[in-house]
Formats: C-alpha cells, structure tokens, sequence
C-alpha cells in the first residue's frame, strides 16, 4: 500500500513538471483494495482493470521501474511507451489491462474467465471497475453470460463514491452497488475497502466461492479517492472538509499501521525503514523513469499487427 | 526538504496564476494539505503537498500572473531539518521545456514502401481436385476443418448451436464439436464481442459471429478499441487473434437498418486484418487463414452469395491474406471491386467483351492491408480504371483505390478513375428504389465506356 501511495505521489509530481503527459489517474487512497484482493489470489489468476491502474500493476508484482518509464513514454516502459498511463499490460504478471473505455474491461474480463473455464487451468478473473463505470449496460450483459456459463470471474465494483464529478447518488438508481448483480443471481458483498484486512477476508471468501464452480460473485469495495478524478481535476464538486475527513478517519495506511503496531507484528523503527525502502524504490524508478531514452521513431510502426502478410 | 515547483495541473497548461496563498511562512502543514490556489487557463485548482513540514519560504507572491509551469513556488522543510543556504534556495530552476513538437514532417517516419508494382499475377485456377461448393459449405467447412486441428478455436454468436446458424453458416457444427465449443449467446452485441476478445486475450481463438454485420454497430468499441489496438498499446506482448465474421452489405429487401456494408470502416482501422471474398474457394482460403492469423480479423461475408456454387479445391487450402487476385484478364479498362461487387464487375465484363472493350477485373478479397501492387500492376497495363462496390461513395474502398491510382500510378492513367456504388441513399424498401439504389452492370459498362472515352 505504501509503494503504491508513494508511487503515485511521484507520479503526480512528474505530472506537475510536464514528464508525464494525457490523462493520469492517481489511485490515492483506494490502496488497500487491491492489496486486499490480489492477496487472495493464485499467479495463475487473471487481473484487468481500468485507466486507474498504476496500483494494480505494483500489486501484481511489476516493477516500478518500468510502470513510471511508461507513464514518461519510454522505450523501456512496459508497453514501450506506446500506451501511456491508461494502457499498459503485462500477461507475464496475469495483468490484462489498463483498458481507457469506461466498462469495457467487464466483458473482456469475463472472456478471460471463460478462457479459463475452456482451458480448464484451475484460474480465475478479476475485473476492476469503478462505480461510474457500474452504470454501462455491458456490465449486465457481461454478469448475465457469468453467471449463465458459471464463468470462474470475481467482479470488483471500486466505489470511490464518485465519477468524475458524479457522486454515486446522483447517478444511480440503486445506489448499493453490491445488489447490482441481483437480477443475474450473481450474488453481491459490500466490503470496507479502506480495510486491507476487510478486503482480504472476502476475496478470500469471493476466491473459494468461484473456484468451486459457483459462478460469478460480485464485490461493492467502499473506498474513496482523494486526488481529482484526473490530474485536471478542480475537484468543486466536494468539499476540502469531506476529504480531509476521509484522509484522517479512514486512511487505509494509516489504519494498517495502528493494527501492526497494536498487534506488535513490528514497532516503529522498522515501518520507517520500510518507508525508507519504498521511497527508495520510487525514487530510483522515477530516476530511471527521466534518464530512460524515448523509443526510437522506427517503433512508430511496430506492433501494429503481429502476422507480416 | 520539498521543493514545491508549480505543477501542470492540465495536458495542455504551460503557466498560471498564483492566485492566493493558504498558508504563510513558518506554518507547519500535514500531507494532503492545501497550500494555495493556482488559476488555469481552465479553471481554479487547488495545490496539495505530499509531504508535511514547516513552510520555510514562500517563492512567489500572491497575485503573480504567468508563472511557469516548474517554477520553484515554495519550499518546505521536513521534521529537523535546517533550512538549505538561501542562494540555493531561491535560485530559480529553469522551467522543463515544454514537450518537443517536431514538425509534421520530422514525425512521421517513412512508412514501409509499397513494393513496386510489377505485371499483374495471375493466379491459376486451382490446378487439383475441385468439388462444387456453396460459399455457405465452404465457410463451414474452414471452420470444421481448423477445429479439428486446433483445440483454442471455438464459435460463438446468437443461434449458432442449436438453430445451426441464422443462416446455416454454422450447420452441423454442434453435432461434431459439442456445446463448450459451439457457444449459443444470448443476445448481447456488446457483451459476446467483448468477452470473446477478453477470450482471445487469455489464450483462446474466438469466430465471434454477427448474425448480421449491422448488428455488431453494437459491438464496434470492442472490434476497434478492444481487440485492434491491444498489440501496439502493449508493446506487442498481448495478442487479440479473433476472427468476427457474418453477413455484410445488402441483402434483399430488408431495408435502411439491414442493409449497410462496413468494409470502409473496419478498413480504416489500423490493428485490423480486413477481408470480403467473393467465390466460396476464397472464402474458404481465407477463412482458414483468418483463424490461424495472430492478428484480429473482421471476415466479411455476403448473404446473396451464401447459396452461390463455386469450384473449392479438395482438402486443405489456404488463401494468404492480403492478396487481391486477377480473376479475369484483359487489356482495356481494369475493374476494381470485391465481395459480391466482383459478380456485378465480371458480368460488366462480359458484356463488354461482346463490345470488343477487355475488360481485366481484379477481386481485391482483402480490404486491409490492401494489396495496391497488384492494383498498380493491372492499372499500368490497362491504363483506365473503374471501381466497383456494393456500398455507399463517399470515403468508400472505391475512395482509397483512387487516391492510391493517383498518388502511386499517376503516370500510368489515361483518364480519370471512375466510381460505380451504390447511391448515397439509405438503402429503400420498395422494390423499384431497391433496384435502383443498387451497384448496377450497365452503370459500370458505361463508366468503362466513359474512361475509354467511347
Ligand atoms: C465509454 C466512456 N465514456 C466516458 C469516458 C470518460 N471518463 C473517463 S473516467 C470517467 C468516470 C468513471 O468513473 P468511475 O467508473 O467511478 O471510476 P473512477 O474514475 O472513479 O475510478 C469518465 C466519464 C470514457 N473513458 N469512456
Ligand atoms: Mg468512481
């Protein structure tokens, strides 16, 4: 979690300072959601999300390094520098996306757990998606194929309460995100998501329930984002004090923090040295991040199509 | 110690204004704390820091317009520590340039060259065994033949298990290969063509079949945003080899809705292998070829040629994508066309021939990439060039073929290229308008007498 804040702090400074260009989508206080969840999954798992996706790319294990070397549009980014913030991949990690088509993720998300369910490997699929983004049509259509085919796909709702300016309420008719699923069956849990421990338990549950071939479940994670929707985000549409509140009742950091130190798991010597070590690593990838060389023109044509015909 | 330079808090923001200081020298100020208010070109935003301290120098006065983006603003000291020397401090650092904007020219590296046209290819008649084949028989069969051999590939679409296909493109297919891998959807455009590129994105070979192309207007962000573009924005390590097939174009007499071809949109995406055959050998050939392709492909079919019979050769035979083919040779005017356009442009010809014009009819089959070479070869040997295509004129595959006559084959053109389309109408219901609406033989005998100045 605290790799994920620090890399996204930096990445918002780079932003500031022109190396990060487009649309750049901070995953600031929504950590403990993807922490929680991908502790409950197998290498084997697929993972896809939205734009807002830096997070679950560290939480799959790849390296920062080449996660801000994209985000500056280098050639050692992992996508080359060709997809930028929005777009990145890494089927090596089980990650699938970085999609920028609000929802589109869903139903490509469930095709990764049909390709499961053909293949027979044993995997599942977690799909990503935003509360916004739980009002597009082809998320029902992507829920009524799951759980018709009893497709091994976990659904993710990240209830960050709002889209863009759009708070959940005044966009939705049910506004309890988890019961959305209920006219497909697929049952729904709401979980805190700025509980790590929270998010844990019930992926774990969510996990056990799809691989014993029950089909699809869905998740309403409650979380909250603190920066703007994008980085040009004036953010009018809430007050300071409903974000200053979050930050300091309900930080997902802060509160793991209380419950190691209270468990005694580690004193406060050795979280600053984790500290330590995360800044480390996030200085060393946004160094890397500035110094890499952009890809070279010929790249412009490359990778447009895989077959030569 | 922090210091806090001023942000671009927009893609395109080079300067603002320091609008209001919130905090003044000396306070102490936690992570998540808002510092100052900083006018855009757009609107008011507020400027949080990261990081907490002691505000140990406020660089630029309230009020202060056009300040750059990178501007050293403030800069705060973090628990014990002193403040830097004040020359360091102050020292303005130079704003980052702002991102490089090479000319148009500069950013456009040379796309590979087209090879040089050389005479055109004839391709032989299929020199072994033939049998006779519907192209509805020969779509089925590819299908048939590349499940067998391949365990990924699967069909999926509305009524093709159990209906055996909206139109019988798919018959049989759920006797021989079962229910996992000849998938009735529901009704849901949007949601199987995604999940079928989802499926293709986890290892798997999808035909996702569109009853109908018109209906797959449903399905078009997954075709372009989803499934044509994931290689080159990932860098070439994620694949989307599926294969979106069905009917394309008119059909008869159902009217605006039913009736539209797409070959011009999917042909203008890049990412996309394109295909429209004519014959059912073809249409085989290259179906085969579609499925095995790495590359997304979207394999346009046509109703009205469904039932039409053809020579197939017998056994495995593929066709390679990208290849147009000369299917009637001659030396006077060269036709243009492909899906069931080739019928209207070879009868076109034969009526001609009867009128001592030769007609040499080139049936492109793939519409991306396009094979120009061949187009270019017939056009320097003939000289005049008409397109013909069951579809609407304006920004059509006739439009391409022109521009591609004019920028590569200048030299070689004896008159200008004409086109022969459908008319830019929504296509009518009404028998009479139907007929009319429609890509017609004499239209294209007399575009060809046109360009033959006669
Ligand atoms: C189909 C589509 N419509 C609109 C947009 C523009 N857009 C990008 S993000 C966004 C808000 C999505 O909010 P939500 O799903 O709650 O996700 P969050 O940003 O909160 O993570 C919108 C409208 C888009 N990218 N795609
Ligand atoms: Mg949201």
């Amino acid at each position: 979690m605290l790799l994920i804040r620090r890399f996204e702090e930096r990445a918002g400074q780079l932003y500031g300072m022109g190396m990060i260009g487009g649309f750049c989508h901070l995953y600031i206080g929504q950590e403990a959601v993807v922490v929680g969840m991908q502790a409950a999954l197998k290498r084997t798992d697929s993972v896809i999300t939205g734009y807002r996706d830096h997070g679950h790319m560290l939480a799959a294990g790849i390296p920062a390094n080449a996660v801000m070397a994209e985000l500056t549009g280098r050639a050692a980014g992992i996508s080359k520098g060709k997809g930028g913030s929005m777009h990145m991949f890494s089927v090596e990690h089980g990650f699938y996306g970085g999609h920028g088509i609000v929802a589109a993720q869903v139903p490509l998300g469930t095709g990764l757990a049909f390709a499961h369910k053909y293949k027979g490997d044993g995997g599942l699929s977690v799909t990503y998606f935003g509360d916004g983004a739980s009002n597009q049509g082809q998320v029902y259509e992507s829920f009524n194929m799951a759980e018709l085919w009893k497709l091994p796909a976990i659904f993710v709702i990240e209830n960050n309460q709002y889209a863009m300016g759009t708070s959940v309420n005044r966009s939705s008719s049910e506004d309890q995100l988890y019961r959305r699923g209920e006219s497909f069956r697929v049952p729904g849990l709401q979980v805190d998501g700025m509980d790590v421990l929270a998010v844990r338990g019930a992926a774990a549950a969510a996990v056990e329930w799809v691989r014993a071939g029950k089909g699809p479940l869905l998740l309403e994670m409650k979380t909250y984002r603190y920066r703007g929707h994008s980085m040009s985000d004036p953010a009018k549409y809430r007050s300071r004090e409903e974000v200053a509140a979050m930050r300091e009742k309900s930080d997902p950091i802060e509160h793991a923090k209380r419950e190691i130190l209270e468990a005694g798991f580690a004193d406060e010597a050795a979280l600053k040295a984790i500290d330590k070590e995360v800044r480390d690593i996030v200085v060393t990838a946004a160094d890397f991040a500035e110094a890499a060389p952009e890809p070279a023109p010929a790249e412009l044509h490359t990778d447009v199509l895989v077959g030569t015909y | 110690m922090a210091e806090i330079k001023l942000p671009a808090m927009s893609p395109t923001m080079e300067e603002g204004t320091l609008a209001k200081w919130l905090v003044a020298e000396g306070d102490i100020v936690k992570p998540g704390d808002v510092i100052a208010e900083i006018e855009t070109d757009k609107a008011t935003m507020e400027l949080e820091v990261d990081d907490g301290g002691t505000v140990a120098k406020l660089h630029v006065p309230a009020g202060s317009e056009g300040v750059k983006v990178g501007a050293l603003i403030a800069t705060i000291l973090g628990e014990g520590e002193t403040a830097a020397p004040p020359a360091a401090a102050v020292a303005e650092r130079p704003a980052p340039e702002a991102p490089l904007m090479p000319s148009a020219v500069e950013a456009r590296p040379e796309a590979p060259a087209a090879p040089a046209p050389t005479s055109p290819v004839v391709e032989p008649e299929a020199t072994g065994p033939t049998k006779r084949q519907t192209v509805r028989e020969a779509l089925r069969d590819a299908m048939a033949e590349e499940m067998r051999t391949t365990p990924e590939v699967f069909v999926m679409g509305e009524e093709v298990a159990e209906y055996q296909g909206a139109y019988k493109v798919t018959q049989g297919l759920l006797e021989e290969f079962g229910a996992t891998r000849v998938v009735d959807t529901p009704i849901t455009e949007y949601g199987f063509a995604g999940l079928g590129a989802g499926a293709a994105m986890g290892g798997l070979k999808p035909i996702v079949e569109f009853m109908t192309f018109n209906f797959a207007m449903q399905a078009i962000d997954h075709i372009i945003n989803s499934a044509a573009k994931t290689n080159y924005m990932s860098g070439g390590q994620m694949r989307c080899p599926i294969v979106f097939r069905g009917p394309n174009g008119a059909a008869s007499r159902v009217a605006a809705q039913h009736s539209q071809n797409f070959g011009p949109w999917y042909a203008s995406v890049p990412g996309l292998i394109v295909i429209a055959p004519y014959s059912a050998a073809d249409a085989k050939g290259l179906l085969k070829s579609a499925i095995r392709s790495p590359d997304p492909v979207v394999f346009l079919e046509n109703e009205l040629l469904y039932g039409q019979t053809f020579d197939v050769p017998e056994g495995e035979a593929t066709v390679p994508i990208g290849k147009a083919r000369v299917v009637r040779e001659g030396k006077h005017v060269t036709l243009v066309s492909y899906s069931i356009g080739v019928g209207v442009a070879l009868d076109a010809a034969t009526q001609l021939a009867a009128e001592g014009i030769e007609a040499e009819v080139v049936d492109l089959r793939t519409l991306r990439p396009l094979d120009t070479a061949t187009v270019l070869a017939s056009l320097k040997k003939t000289n005049r060039m008409v397109v013909v295509e069951e579809g609407w004129p304006v920004c059509s595959i006739s439009s391409e073929i022109i521009a591609v006559a004019m920028e590569q084959g200048f030299d070689d053109l004896d008159a200008p290229v004409l086109r022969v389309t459908n008319v830019d109408v929504p296509l009518p219901y009404a028998a009479n308008l139907e007929k009319l609406a429609l890509v017609k033989v004499e239209d294209v005998v007399a575009a060809v007498k046109k360009v033959n100045y006669r």
